[in-house]
This record gives C-alpha cells, sequence and structure tokens, in this order.
C-alpha cells in the first residue's frame, strides 16, 4: 500500500502507466476500434492523399488507406513485437545470468565473455547484420532483436546474483542441504525480479523503437504490415505536402516509448532507490 | 569585554513531511576571545545545526525564527551568501568538520584543496590575490607547509602532492585543522572532530588543539557529546538538550558544582565516573514533537508542574558566568 | 597506471576475438547455401563453386576458420556485389565521412549534455529543472529517423535554410583528402567556401543524430551532480569559503563525471547504430549508407564485414573510455 502511494507521487511514472494502458486498451480493442478493415488495407485511389478531415482523423496515404486506422492496427503488432523480443530475451538471458552469477568460475566468466562479444557490436548494426542473414521477415527481425538483447538481461541477473550469493541466507539454505537449482530458482532468482522488471520496461520501449527502425530500413515488417516504421518509409517521397502520412506514425510512436519510458524509470525509483537515475 | 561570537536565543526549524521540526528552541552562547568554549550534548540535540546555521549553510527550507548570531558586531543571520562566502567562511571563521573521512574531496590532491581556501581569500592579512601564477603559488604552498607542520603532519610537502585516501584518519583530521587555520582565523568552529578516530588519536587531536588555540591565538567553539573530552579541553561549557541550552559557565565551575538535572545526568553517565550502566532513563524527544516547556521534564526526577507549563530561561547563578535554564533555581540567585 | 593501462589493452583481444568467431558463425546460419549467399543472387554455378573453394566450405571448420583469420588479417573482405570493389577498400572510402558525422554529433551532445545536466542539478526544481527533465525524457523516445524526416521537412523543404542532404553541395568539389574529414581538410587548405558548404551540411545530420544522446548524457550528468552535491566534502568546500562556482565547475564536477563520461563512451557505438538510418535519410555518404545498400543488395560480403569493423571501432573506443574514466579517478587504477 505504502508502495503505491508512492508511485501515485511520481507523476510522470504515473503518466507513463496511463500512456501504456491506453496502448495497450487500443491494441486489444483494434477489431472494435476498426470494424471494417477494409479502410486500412484495401486500396482507394480516389481517396488518396487527402489531409486530416472529418472523415479521415489522420488523412489517407498514399493507397487512399485510412492512416487513422492503419496507426491503430499497428499499434497491436508493435506490442506484440515488442512482448516477444523481451520475452525472448528474458528467457535466454535471465537463466544464463543466474548460472553464471551463482556458479561463478569458468562456467560464468565464460557466460561472461559470451556476453561481452554480443554486446561487441552496436544493436542496431547486429540485429541488422542478423535480420538480413535470417532471411527476410518479421520473424527473423524479432529473433534477431532478441539475440542482440539478452546481454543486458544476462549482465543485469548476474549483477544480482552475485550480490544475493554473497548473502548471509544462500550459505544457510546450503547448509541445510538445498540443491542449487532449488536455491537459484525458488530463493535467488525472487531477489532479482526486480531489476530484471524494470529493464523489462525500458527494453519494451526500446525495442518499438528499434523494431520501427528494422521495419524503415525495410527488414522487419513488410508490406502490406501496417507498421509504424514501414508507413514512416513509405511516406518519404510525399513530404513535406502530406505531412501527415509520417506525422501520426511517428507520433504514435514516440508517446508508446515515451510510456514505457516513464513507467519503467518510475518503476526503478520504486524498486532500488540506489539505483535511482532521476529525482 | 564584548564577546568574538555571540549566538543569542536562536530558534530554528525544519519542515518535513510530517511536520514542523522544531530543531533549536533558544540556544544561547557565548565564546570570548582567546576562550575555547565547550558546546556538549547527546546525538540529536541540534549540535551540528548551531554551527551550520553560524556559517549559514543550513538547508534550503530551514526556517530561522528567531536569534541573532553576533560576530564582531555584525548578526551573520542577516548577512547574504556572498558575503558570508567572501568574508566569514574560511577566512574569519574556520571549520574542523566531523568525519574527516568524508570531508575531503577524493579525487584532488590534498594541496589543491588547501591551495583553494588561499585562492579565495589570500594568505592571512592580505586580499585574495588577483593572479593566481607561479609566485603566488609557491608562496601559498610555503605558507601550507609551514601549517602542516604545526600539525604535526611528518612530511608536509609530500603530504600536499597526496591524495586523501593515502592517509590515515588522524593524519586527515590533521590536515583539516591545518586548513581551517589557513587564513589565520578569529575564530574555529570545530565538529566533534574527534568522535570518527579511535582513542589515541584522539588524545592526540586534544591536545594539538589545545597547543594550537594558544599557538594561533584564535577563539574555538568545540562541539562534542563527550563530557570527558570537554574536562580536558574546554575553558567553559555550553550543555544541550533536545535543542534547548540548559546550563553554561566555566567547566570546572561546572563540574564541582553541577545544576541542572539533565547535567548532573550527563557527567554520571559518563564511563570514568558511571558507577552503573544505568544510563538516564527514557529517550531523547524527537523535535517533531517536542514536550512543552523544558524539554527534559519528562525525565527528570525534580521535574514540577511549572516545568511543563513554562520553558526557563536562562538565568545567571553568580559572579562566576555560571547559567542556568532550571525552574529549580528560579529566583535562587546565591 | 601503468599495469592498469596494459591489463586493459590485452582484455580487448579475447573480446575481438569472440567477434570473429562470432561474424563467421552468422554467415554460416544463413538458412540458404552460404556460397550461394555470397555469391549473390544472379551468380552462376561457377561462380558459386569458386566461392565455395576460396571460402573453403566444403572444408571442415576450423579449416574454415583458419581460412577467414587469414582472410581478415589481411584485410580481405571478398568483393562488394554492388560497387564490384573489394569491400575493404569501399568500407575506408565510407568511414571517414561516418566518423566525421559521429564525432561532431558526439561532442554536441557531449558539451550541451553535461552542461544542461549540470545546471539543472544545480538549480533543482527550478523550471529549467523540470522542462530539461521532460524534454531528455521525450528525446529519448523520438525515433531518429522519424526526427530527422520532421527536420527536413522543415528547415530544407519549407524554411529552405538548410541543404536537404549530402555532405557537399553539388558541384562544390570536396577538399584534398588528407584525412578524408571535409571539415578540418578544407580549413587545413585554406578553402574556406567548402568549409561553409560542408559545415551547413552537417548541421542537420549532426543534430539529429545527437538528440537521443544528449538527452542521456543530461539525464546521467543531473543525476550524478545530485548525488555529489549532497556528499560532505561539498558541505565542507562550502563551509570553507570555496567559491561557489569552483565549487561546482571543478570540485563537484570531477566527483561526478565518471557515469557521463562512460555514457559518452557507449554513445559512440549508440550513435554509429542510429548512423545507420540518419544517413540513409540525410544521403549521407558513410557506412550506414553504405550498409543500407548492402541490405537492399543482400550484399552479405558487405554486411558482415561493416558488423566487424564496426565491433573493432566499438571495442577500442570502450577502452578508451576506461582509460579517460581512470585518468578521472585516480582510486580506479589503485584498485585493480
Amino acid at each position: 500500500m505504502l508502495i503505491l502511494k508512492k508511485f501515485l507521487r511520481d507523476i510522470p511514472a504515473v503518466l507513463g502507466f496511463v500512456i501504456i494502458a491506453l496502448v495497450i486498451i487500443i491494441a486489444l480493442a483494434s477489431p472494435l476500434l476498426v470494424p471494417d478493415r477494409s479502410v486500412a488495407f484495401d486500396s482507394n485511389i480516389l481517396a488518396r492523399l487527402q489531409p486530416p478531415s472529418a472523415e479521415h482523423w489522420f488523412g489517407t496515404d498514399n493507397l487512399g488507406r485510412d492512416i487513422l486506422a492503419r496507426v491503430i492496427l499497428g499499434t497491436r503488432g508493435a506490442l506484440m513485437i515488442a512482448l516477444s523480443v523481451v520475452g525472448l530475451a528474458i528467457l535466454i538471458g535471465v537463466p544464463l545470468g543466474l548460472v553464471a552469477g551463482y556458479k561463478g568460475g569458468l562456467l560464468g566468466d565464460l557466460i561472461m565473455r559470451l556476453t561481452d562479444v554480443f554486446l561487441a557490436v552496436p544493436q542496431l548494426i547486429l540485429a541488422v547484420a542478423l535480420a538480413q542473414l535470417l532471411s527476410r521477415g518479421i520473424t527473423s527481425a524479432m529473433l534477431a532483436l532478441a539475440l542482440t538483447y539478452w546481454p543486458f538481461f544476462a549482465r543485469t541477473v548476474y549483477g544480482e546474483t552475485r550480490r544475493v550469493r554473497t548473502a548471509l541466507f544462500v550459505e544457510a539454505l546450503q547448509g541445510l542441504g538445498a540443491g542449487d537449482w532449488r536455491i537459484m530458482l525458488a530463493h535467488v532468482l525472487p531477489n532479482v525480479a526486480s531489476p530484471v522488471i524494470v529493464r523489462a520496461t525500458i527494453g519494451m520501449g526500446f525495442t518499438i523503437l528499434t523494431a520501427a527502425v528494422l521495419g524503415f530500413l525495410g527488414v522487419g515488417a513488410t508490406p502490406p504490415d501496417p507498421d509504424w516504421g514501414l508507413a514512416i518509409a513509405e511516406s518519404r517521397e510525399y513530404l513535406p505536402e502530406h505531412w501527415w502520412f509520417a506525422a501520426f506514425p511517428g507520433l504514435a510512436i514516440l508517446i508508446t516509448v515515451l510510456g514505457f519510458n516513464l513507467f519503467g524509470d518510475g518503476l526503478r525509483d520504486l524498486v532500488d532507490p540506489k539505483l535511482r537515475r532521476s529525482r | 569585554m564584548e564577546p568574538v561570537l555571540s549566538i543569542r536565543d536562536l530558534r530554528i526549524s525544519i519542515p518535513t513531511d510530517e511536520g514542523s521540526a522544531q530543531i533549536l528552541d533558544h540556544v544561547s552562547v557565548k565564546l570570548e576571545k582567546g576562550r575555547i568554549v565547550g558546546v556538549v550534548g547527546e546525538s540529536g540535540c541540534g549540535k551540528s545545526t548551531l554551527i551550520r546555521a553560524i556559517l549559514g549553510i543550513l538547508p534550503n527550507q530551514t526556517q530561522i525564527e528567531s536569534g541573532v548570531i553576533l560576530f564582531n558586531g555584525r548578526d551573520l543571520l542577516q548577512l547574504p551568501k556572498g558575503v558570508l562566502n567572501k568574508e566569514i567562511r574560511g577566512r574569519a571563521i574556520g571549520f574542523i568538520p566531523q568525519d574527516p573521512y568524508l570531508a575531503l574531496n577524493p579525487v584532488f590532491r590534498v594541496g589543491t584543496q588547501l591551495l583553494e581556501i588561499l585562492r579565495a581569500h589570500g594568505m592571512p592579512g592580505e586580499a585574495p590575490p588577483k593572479k593566481f601564477d607561479r609566485r603566488t603559488e609557491a608562496r601559498y604552498r610555503a605558507h601550507l607547509v609551514g601549517l602542516l607542520k604545526a600539525v604535526q603532519v611528518p612530511d608536509p610537502e609530500t603530504t600536499l602532492e597526496r591524495y586523501p585516501h593515502q592517509f590515515s584518519g588522524g593524519q586527515r583530521q590533521r590536515v583539516l585543522i591545518a586548513a581551517a587555520l589557513a587564513c589565520r582565523p578569529e575564530v574555529i568552529l570545530a565538529d566533534e572532530p574527534t568522535t570518527a578516530l579511535d582513542v589515541t588519536t584522539q588524545l592526540q587531536i586534544l591536545k594539538l588543539l589545545k597547543d594550537l588555540v594558544g599557538e594561533f591565538d584564535v577563539s574555538m567553539l568545540f562541539i562534542t557529546h563527550d563530557f570527558g573530552v570537554v574536562a580536558q579541553l574546554c575553558d567553559e561549557v555550553s550543555v544541550m538538550y533536545a535543542g534547548q541550552t540548559v546550563e553554561s559557565g566555566p567547566t570546572r565551575a561546572i563540574l564541582d558544582d553541577t545544576r541542572h538535572p539533565y547535567t548532573q545526568a550527563l557527567i554520571g553517565c559518563h564511563p570514568d565516573r558511571a558507577v552503573d550502566i544505568a544510563g538516564i532513563p527514557g529517550q531523547v524527544p524527537s523535535p517533531l514533537a517536542p514536550p512543552p516547556g523544558c524539554r527534559f521534564h519528562p525525565r527528570c526526577d525534580h521535574a514540577m508542574a511549572k516545568c511543563i507549563s513554562e520553558r526557563p530561561a536562562l538565568q545567571a547563578l553568580g559572579a562566576n558566568r555560571q547559567r542556568v535554564a532550571c525552574t529549580l533555581y528560579d529566583g535562587a540567585v546565591d | 597506471m601503468f599495469l592498469y593501462l596494459l591489463r586493459r589493452v590485452l582484455l580487448i583481444i579475447p573480446a575481438l576475438f569472440g567477434l570473429l568467431v562470432l561474424t563467421f558463425v552468422m554467415l554460416r546460419v544463413v538458412p540458404t547455401d552460404p556460397a550461394a549467399a555470397l555469391a549473390g543472387e544472379n551468380s552462376t554455378v561457377e561462380q558459386i563453386e569458386a566461392i565455395r573453394k576460396s571460402y573453403g566450405f566444403d572444408q571442415p571448420m576450423y579449416v574454415q576458420f583458419w581460412v577467414y583469420l587469414k582472410q581478415v588479417l589481411t584485410g580481405d573482405f571478398g568483393t562488394s556485389l554492388y560497387t564490384n570493389r573489394p569491400v575493404a577498400d569501399d568500407v575506408f572510402l565510407f568511414l571517414p565521412a561516418t566518423i566525421e558525422l559521429t564525432f561532431v554529433a558526439l561532442v554536441f551532445a557531449s558539451v550541451s549534455g553535461v552542461l544542461i545536466g549540470t545546471l539543472a542539478a544545480v538549480w533543482h526544481n527550478s523550471l529549467f529543472d523540470h522542462t530539461v527533465r521532460i524534454v531528455t525524457v521525450a528525446g529519448l523516445a523520438v525515433a531518429s529517423f522519424w526526427f530527422a524526416i520532421l527536420l527536413q521537412m522543415l528547415f530544407a523543404m519549407q524554411l529552405d535554410w538548410l541543404p536537404l542532404r549530402g555532405r557537399l553541395s553539388t558541384g562544390m568539389p570536396a577538399p584534398p583528402g588528407i584525412s578524408g574529414f571535409y571539415l578540418i581538410d578544407s580549413l587545413v587548405t585554406g578553402n574556406f567556401r567548402i568549409f561553409g558548404d560542408a559545415l551547413w551540411h552537417i548541421l542537420m545530420p549532426a543534430f539529429t543524430l545527437s538528440l537521443g544522446g544528449l538527452a542521456t548524457i543530461a539525464r546521467f550528468t543531473r543525476s550524478a551532480v545530485l548525488d555529489t552535491m549532497q556528499k560532505e566534502f561539498v558541505t565542507y568546500e562550502t563551509a570553507a569559503g570555496y567559491p561557489r562556482w569552483r565549487v561546482v565547475a571543478i570540485y563537484v564536477l570531477r566527483n561526478s563525471l565518471v557515469t557521463p563520461v562512460t555514457q559518452i563512451g557507449l554513445l559512440f557505438g549508440a550513435l554509429i547504430s542510429s548512423a545507420v538510418a540518419v544517413e540513409a535519410i540525410y544521403d549521407w555518404p558513410g557506412i550506414g549508407s553504405y550498409m543500407v545498400q548492402a541490405i537492399f543488395t543482400s550484399d552479405y560480403k558487405s554486411i558482415l564485414a561493416v558488423t566487424l569493423i564496426v565491433g573493432v571501432i566499438y571495442a577500442i573506443v570502450n577502452l578508451v573510455v576506461d582509460l579517460v574514466h581512470a585518468l578521472i579517478d585516480p582510486r580506479v587504477s589503485e584498485q585493480m
């Protein structure tokens, strides 16, 4: 309860939470919000490149598709991508980090060297290279993104595990004869959960941004997906007269990522004041 | 003779999440030229706040409700921060901090930090330097070496080149004492300078301070929680409890003829004098909810109705400048 | 100090080696026949076979790796499918443009970031502070390619204040190629017209690129300075009468710079990443554009080569960051 009160005092964090909630609702409710998918997918040459109006709140794109509808439908895609990527990165990174931190020794070193290698190349470049190599398409892009992001989770969990490892209660448990895996899963994991959650939230925002870049470059989503990054790419040749084509998908990215970042920051302030990056 | 530093009736509070905390309530202390006055009290009685008030380094939200701090006739509380920084801090009033492990900047050499004081204020008797060139720096360094010798730091020249973490606590404290004396101030405020040190080092530092006071002709206000230190070092003492001044006077007089019940208890608790490990029953009140009247009354064996209704004023008890704030001595002037 | 430097330099080697292994593995992860992938879409059977031989795909793994190692160490990254030049040549042709852009963006982001962050911390809870907090958070949420497009729309297309794309205007000759950095080369040879043109062209791309970094550095600086201001020695320095501005600019800053400097180092890597998209938008002829081109033509050799080279640069930059770290805080080298 006290934590909730504390959270509510952090206005930016609450704002972030509200934004995320709205985005999730829009994603889930997209069938309701866009009952007739044809406005988002069917070409309507007569209505192409219309400015925002009462009929088309966000205007239409080069194929006459309603941009508002496409933005709404794109929300679902963005969230799905982000969730999958972060989820996969957690699935890979957390166990590796746990083992590395708990067992230490050669195995731990090896795993950490592995994270070093993956972190040796800037994320986007690595993601682009991987996505390209794995054959074009959204699944490859997601896999590539997850492969570039897992080291962050591994590192975080490694650090936390090492910290907890030296705590007395772990020795006590070992003294009682508890098995390594049991200790790791039942006792160490809950303690490292908080930083993981914080990083996951911020990771969501980051993934949406990077996925947008991949979509923009043509290595992620492919037409006719209503992907936000892809839409911006498609809009380029029609600027600056038809500004709405690029403006609204971009705003969608901005607001969504902002929401995740604000909320993630707030979570971090709550979870460990020592980690506080902002006051 | 006018005291060099005179704190009169100081009342300070700080707003907190849980209400207003009355940190200091009618604190009065007088420091005369060439004397060492000890301000003694338990942790949390407001001693550090007192020092910060003198130097003007209280947190922003602090409310100074009433009182004056007179230094050579000027009320320090009224001075703008700029003036305080240029004329008072480090120059007219020197400061020895409590924790030598934290007070020095870890990433700068000791010499650089000491030089900064001279750069800001100039050598004693001189104006701050307009240009800080090699010659000035050399002169200043020579001055600093002299100071470091006075505080008995071995190998002063090398000391200036080293980093704080390369010294022990006692040595760092000596450096800080040298820093306080750099501009030959009139007054030195010492905030429990020996608390963070081990007992042997403590004794050395105390002896050093006593010698330096005579040698440099300064007056010193010495904050401590240890009456034993007061007995060794201070000419006069002012006893504080929960933000109030309860007794003051020459150290000898207070020790021989203790008046205030709290002072008696405090002296009685000292390991050298204590008969048993009883301590004083009860707890120090929180400044958020201080007891009315005399703040000691809940723990006092001699408490009367008047103690609760009225805060006893600090009254003189005789020609020897002993003063007590206690209902027991109302109107009783020997 | 020297020992620390040595250790740090030696630590790079395993990381770089691991990077080589990674890029080696990446190529063989390709679902299709690696030789065909490297040969390109319109290759003949003979070409594919030739590639298979030269890369040794028919040999056991360790032989392949040896071949790969030899190639990398001699700078042979194969021939680009698109430009038909050796990839190594291509990369060194395009690299200076990216480094120039990244460097300008880095300097701008670092200097403004530290300045803004410090001021926000010193004026804690003021209007400036609150504005900075909001803007920095938003700055990190902005997609840089989108922001680039917006800037282009406003400053180039609508207002016509800044050039739309490229490093120089059409018709403007490049300065004599001493360093490959137009700004330096033109200044050094006295070609002020070219300098002005190059400067004008670098403004928008550099600003776009610097945005995320500026926000991060400002945030980290602000929080680091706030933390430092709470420390005892700051109270002491104030009590000893140090002038306020010196306390902040010298004594507080040196203690606060550790985290921001680390961020600046990491920023370099992030900037190279972002450069890919930004270069594409502004038609900036750097390796970002080169990479984008390689993506469109499925030129795997180029992609891997760029990945490897960027990785090496990144590792070197991290090393430099650690060294600067040790310089700022003398305790670091002693702990090691």
